[in-house]
Parts: structure tokens; C-alpha cells; sequence
């Protein structure tokens, strides 16, 4: 199976009211716990997993990722290590993995893809490559059968969206807000009519993500026609608490993702 | 103004390599310049305010005690004497006019020297905008002066905490900012880097200095310089002044970064100088300090200004195309050429500026030299003195 049908499948059969993708950093709070947590989050419930590629600059990201992020660094993560933990985290749940730009450009785009499909990775997102600048990026992905998953806003208006959904591999990411990642109390006015209007746009599923922390969000979301959840700030924040406390942040943060799994199961599957 | 085709790349470079939510910001801005540039409205009222408010054009100075020290006739353009102290106000006022055309009430800035968010917070104040700029905490500590201005103006001051807590974190701050208020705020990047159309848009915003010099060292000497120098940030000074003379192949366009502690140390600021695999920081491809793994390194400098690792898109392309060169002038030499200026003319450069200066005072070999004197030097003076270990003027 490729990287894209790994992605369609999830989809397809999660049995849930939407597919449930957590968010975790690679390398947060060290490597070995952020497998551990790749991994708990699995076991918890999650249909796929997105695993963020530490950057130095994270222009998209709030204060919980970038964080999560320049500890990695500082740590001294890189990227070879990132990829041999998405090889250990893939048979677990369709592995996506959140890069920016830059790492991809500096290890050069064909050997990127090359050691992302090697990972048994299904996909890619990369917050900072619009449409525009996303040629080079998505052939190397389509001739490898991974998933270039592009971004759409509230901003975004019909006919871009059009543009963007047509090329859209694997599911179509709709940013829920205008703002960065993070946390937020309630979901924004924009959160519902983006979700449609990505939704009318593309035939591969839309996922929901940037501000959705709790299980009522999920719900929402789903209620709102998203055929996917994104959650990520929240469960950094969980893995960060219980490191700070001395404790294991695997079960920590699969308690969260299991009672968004209930969450979403609450509502019967489509 | 310019009325070519607003460039996304120069060459390999540029591009906007930013978060979808800013694409159509990003296309609003390109048209509502496209419009601006030719709308006589809008010129005419940019051309007065440079004119009666921030003080344009700006004299050209021969420097006769620097001319005697190398052996040729120094220029020096005084974008020093523009109103808030430097060349940023061009720029500022510029993109402040473009916000009110736009109905963004709302101006976002980043700063490191300070300079920019001036020119900003001033352009603001003038034109009744809202004004927040974001600036790193160390920058705050050795521009004090600039953060009360800023104060004085009535712009929010942001202090930014992450990484190095300078330029290169403020203009991410500035950007996130912008994502989450991109419906009513203008991002006025202070300098020719971003995505486009930032890079063509501060060029052209800046090349007024360039055009000015350009006309008058013809008044005054009857020839164009043998050599034009500038120092490089960002690049924005630079790039308005180089950008008069692309066409005059005689001229030598001599681009002059910080070299901290050294170009052989990682503690430096010059991405163009030191070469190397491009790299995507802000938004665009262009020369920028990077590891292996493509994470953007920190830059040192002494002058905030000149503290960031990357340059400008335009000029990577000027680097490779051969038609301008970069060199770069260590802490220790720009703080020199600071205080020979100071008392060779009585003029006290800023930081930033004295690294163009000592490069021009080291390589003396030349007929007729105009040097971009960027700004002026008050701001630096507590840093100066830290950087001397002393608490007052040096004995001669």
C-alpha cells in the first residue's frame, strides 16, 4: 500500500465520528519519550499520527510547539534522528510528519523524500510551502506515493481553495483560525465555514486542526463536516507538564488522546 | 517610482515561503503597491512627506578629513540627518501610506537597532495608525534610547524572549502576529527581505537614496564614484542605494556585512560574505547562516542592526550575478571607524554604517568613493562604551 491508500484506509475505517490525529514532536521531551508517546498515542486511539520535525523558526506555530520544538534542538535532535523515529512509529498508525521548509531544502528534496518513504511515512505537511512554491516538493512525494497535504485558511478565498484542493494528496488541512497553534477556549466563528468550504472544494477527506484542545471541540469539528481532528498544542502541553513533575509523559498524554477517542465515539460513525 | 514587474524571485531567490493564511495578504499587498506606484495621489503625498517632514533629499557630504586619511575624494550620503535619525523612514512612511490605502488601521513592525520601529511608530503617529512593534529583549537592553521613543510615539513595544532575543525572533513575532491580525494589519517589514512582494516593495522605497546620491555626485564631481558602500543587514539601504547604479557598469557596488568576531568564528553576520547552501528564513530563499539540517543559526553582531543571519533575496542574486561584491568588517573595526568618523568629521555614525566606513578606510585604492552614512550614531552609545569597558570618552 502507498503512503496515500495507508492514509485513505485510516480514514475510511476509523469507526469514529472522525479520524483522531494527535501531534507530537519528535524529540520532545527527549527522543526516546517522544517514541514512547508516538506510540501510547497510538494504543489510545489515534487513526494516525503527525510528528513534528523541530525548526528553529516555526512561523506557524504558538509558544507551546515552538517550545516543544527549541528544547528538541537544544537537546540535539536532528534530522536523521526524526526520521528513524518516524521508521519506529509507523507500523503503529499512518505517519504523517509536520516539516518546514528549510530542513527539507537543506537535505535536498529527492533524498528527503527518498528517507521519508523509506521510514514507511505516508505523508508530508509543510506549513510554510503554499501552493506556489510547492512543485519540486509534491512531485518528489507523488512519485514516491506519499501524501503532500496542503494547508487552507479562513483567509484562503473560493478559487484558491479550488486550486489547492485539486492538488490536495491524502486529506486537505484546514487551518480552523486565523492565528498560530495553540490552545484556545472556544473554537473561532471562522472554524465551521472553513471546514465546509474546504470540504466543497476537495474529493480527499479535510482534517481540522489549530486550536482544538477537548473532546467537545472534536465533537464540534466533527459535527461541523470534518472528516478528521488535529490536536496538538494540548498534548505537548500534557507531555511537558508531566516531564516537569518527574514523571513518564507517555501515559500522560495517552490519557488525552483517549478521552478525545471517546469523545468522537460518542457520536455514531458514518 | 518604478514601474517594472514587482519580481517574486531574483534569480533562484525570494519566493513567499510562508503559512497559507498570509498568501492572500501577501497578493492584496502586490496589487494594492501596483496601483499605489502609479496613482500620482499616492506618490505626490509620499514625495511631500519625504520632503517637508522627514527631510529629503539628503545632502552629500565630501568627507575632507576622511578623503585626506585615503588619498581620493569620500562622500558621504546623510541619510543620518532624515527625520527619526536613518534611512528607515523612507520605507516606513512608504508602507504606512500603502496601510491606510489598504483600511489596515492596524501597523506591525519588528526592530532590532530600534531604527525601524521609529520610523515606523513615527509614521504611525502621523498618520493616525495603530502602532506594535516587536523587539528582542537584548536589542531592548542595548537601544534603551530607541524603546522610549517608540514609548514617546505611542507604539506598543512587544518584548520577544525566544532564541537570541534579537532581529531574527522579532521579525518571527511580528509574523505571527500577522497571521492572527492579518484582516486589519499591515506587516511593515523594515527591511528588503520577507516574501515577496516585500523585497521589491522596500527596494523601491529605499532606492530614493541611491537616485539622490547618484544625481548629485554627478552635480558635484561630474563622474559617477568609482565605488559605492554600504552596509548590509537586511540589506535595505544598501539595496536603494546599489539599485541606481545596476545600469553603470563601472561602478563597483561593494556590500558590507558584520563580521563579529569573525568570519572564522560562528559569531558573525554576514550569510552572503561567508557563502554557502541558501536557505529559506522568513519567507524567502536567499543567503542565510544555517547547519546541516537547515535550523537558522544565530548571528552576532555588535551593531542590532546588522545582527541577523540572512540578507536579502536581491542581493544573493547581485552576489552570484557578479554585478556587486560583499565583504565584512569585524566588531572591533566597525567600533574603530566609529570613533574615527566621529572625530575626522564630527559626525557619530551609527554602528551599523561604520562597518561600510572602516571597509572603505582599509581598501583605499580608489578614485571616488560614496558611502551610504545609513544613520546616526546616538542610539549606540551605551553599547560603544560597554563594548570599550570604560564608562566615558577614551584620552586621545
Amino acid at each position: 500500500m502507498t503512503g496515500i491508500e495507508q492514509i485513505a484506509a485510516a480514514f475510511a475505517g476509523h469507526g469514529k465520528r472522525a479520524a483522531l490525529m494527535p501531534y507530537l514532536m519528535a524529540g520532545f521531551p527527549d527522543l526516546d519519550s517522544s517514541r514512547r508517546i508516538g506510540l501510547a498515542a497510538a494504543d489510545a486511539g489515534a487513526d494516525l499520527l503527525e510528528l513534528g520535525v523541530p525548526f528553529s523558526d516555526p512561523l506557524a506555530d504558538g509558544p507551546m510547539i515552538h517550545m516543544a520544538g527549541t528544547r528538541a534542538l537544544e537537546a540535539g535532535v536532528h534530522t536523521a534522528e526524526v526520521l528513524a523515529l518516524a521508521r519506529e512509529l509507523a507500523p503503529a498508525a499512518p505517519l504523517v510528519l509536520m516539516c518546514y521548509a528549510n530542513p527539507i531544502l537543506a537535505r535536498g528534496v529527492e533524498r528527503f523524500a527518498d528517507e521519508l518513504a523509506a521510514a514507511g511515512a505516508s505523508g508530508l505537511i509543510v506549513p510554510d510551502l503554499p501552493l506556489e512554491e510547492a512543485p519540486a516538493v509534491a512531485g518528489a512525494c507523488e512519485d514516491r506515493g506519499l501524501a503532500l497535504v496542503p494547508l487552507v485558511a479562513p483567509t484562503t478565498p473560493d478559487d484558491r481553495l479550488e486550486a489547492i484542493g485539486r492538488r490536495a494528496r491524502g486529506f486537505l488541512y484546514a487551518v480552523s483560525l486565523l492565528g498560530t497553534t495553540g490552545e484556545r477556549h472556544g473554537l473561532a466563528d471562522s472554524f465551521a465555514s472553513v471546514v465546509a468550504r474546504a470540504a466543497a472544494h476537495t474529493d480527499v477527506p479535510v482534517a481540522v486542526g489549530f486550536g482544538i484542545a477537548t473532546g467537545a471541540h472534536a465533537v464540534e469539528a466533527a459535527r461541523a463536516g470534518a472528516d478528521g481532528v488535529i490536536v496538538g498544542s494540548r498534548l505537548i502541553r500534557a507531555a511537558a507538564e508531566a516531564h516537569d513533575r518527574g514523571e513518564d509523559p507517555a501515559p500522560s498524554v495517552g490519557a488525552v488522546v483517549e478521552e478525545l477517542a471517546a469523545a468522537l465515539a460518542t457520536e455514531p460513525s458514518r | 517610482m518604478s514601474t517594472e514587474a514587482i519580481e517574486h524571485r531574483f534569480g533562484p531567490y525570494g519566493g513567499q515561503y510562508v503559512p497559507e493564511t498570509l498568501m492572500p495578504a501577501l497578493a492584496e499587498l502586490e496589487a494594492a503597491w501596483e496601483q499605489a506606484r502609479r496613482d500620482p495621489q499616492f506618490t505626490d503625498e509620499l514625495d511631500r512627506l519625504l520632503g517637508d517632514y522627514a527631510g529629503r533629499p539628503t545632502p552629500l557630504y565630501l568627507a575632507a578629513r576622511v578623503s585626506d586619511v585615503v588619498g581620493h575624494p569620500v562622500y558621504l550620503k546623510r541619510e543620518d540627518l532624515m527625520h527619526t535619525g536613518s534611512h528607515k523612514l523612507n520605507n516606513a512612511l512608504g508602507q504606512c501610506l500603502l496601510a491606510r490605502r489598504m483600511g489596515k488601521r492596524r501597523v506591525i513592525a519588528e526592530t532590532g537597532a530600534g531604527q525601524h520601529g521609529v520610523a515606523a511608530a513615527t509614521a504611525c503617529a502621523l498618520l493616525d495608525l495603530e502602532c506594535v512593534v516587536y523587539m528582542g529583549s537584548e536589542d531592548i537592553r542595548r537601544q534603551a534610547p530607541n524603546v522610549q521613543r517608540m514609548d514617546l510615539l505611542g507604539a506598543t513595544v512587544h518584548t520577544v524572549e525566544t532564541g537570541a532575543r534579537t532581529l531574527k525572533e522579532a521579525v518571527s513575532a511580528a509574523i505571527r502576529d500577522w497571521v492572527a491580525n492579518v484582516e486589519d494589519s499591515h506587516y511593515a517589514i523594515g527591511s528588503a527581505v520577507g516574501p515577496a512582494p516585500y523585497p521589491a516593495l522596500v527596494r523601491d522605497l529605499q532606492r530614493v537614496i541611491g537616485d539622490e546620491a547618484r544625481a548629485q555626485i554627478l552635480e558635484r564631481e561630474g563622474r559617477l564614484p568609482e565605488r559605492v558602500i554600504a552596509c548590509v543587514g537586511g540589506g535595505s539601504n544598501s539595496i536603494g542605494m546599489f539599485r541606481a547604479f545596476y545600469e553603470d557598469a563601472e561602478v563597483a557596488l561593494v556590500g558590507v556585512e558584520a563580521a563579529g568576531e569573525g568570519l572564522d568564528s560562528t559569531r558573525h553576520g554576514a550569510p552572503l560574505t561567508a557563502g554557502g547552501r541558501p536557505g529559506v528564513l522568513h519567507g524567502s530563499l536567499s543567503a542565510v547562516l544555517q547547519d546541516e539540517d537547515g535550523q537558522i543559526l544565530e548571528a552576532h553582531s555588535i551593531s542590532a542592526g546588522l545582527d541577523y543571519p540572512g540578507a536579502g533575496p536581491e542581493h544573493a542574486f547581485l552576489r552570484d550575478s557578479g554585478r556587486a561584491r560583499y565583504v565584512a568588517v569585524t566588531d572591533r573595526d566597525a567600533l574603530d571607524a566609529f570613533a574615527r568618523l566621529s572625530r575626522l568629521e564630527g559626525i557619530v555614525p551609527a554602528l551599523e554604517p561604520a562597518h561600510a566606513l572602516h571597509w572603505a578606510l582599509a581598501n583605499p585604492h580608489a578614485e571616488l568613493d560614496l558611502i551610504c552614512l545609513s544613520g546616526r550614531g546616538d542610539k549606540d552609545l551605551a553599547q560603544v562604551r560597554e563594548a570599550r569597558g570604560d564608562d566615558g570618552p577614551a584620552p586621545r
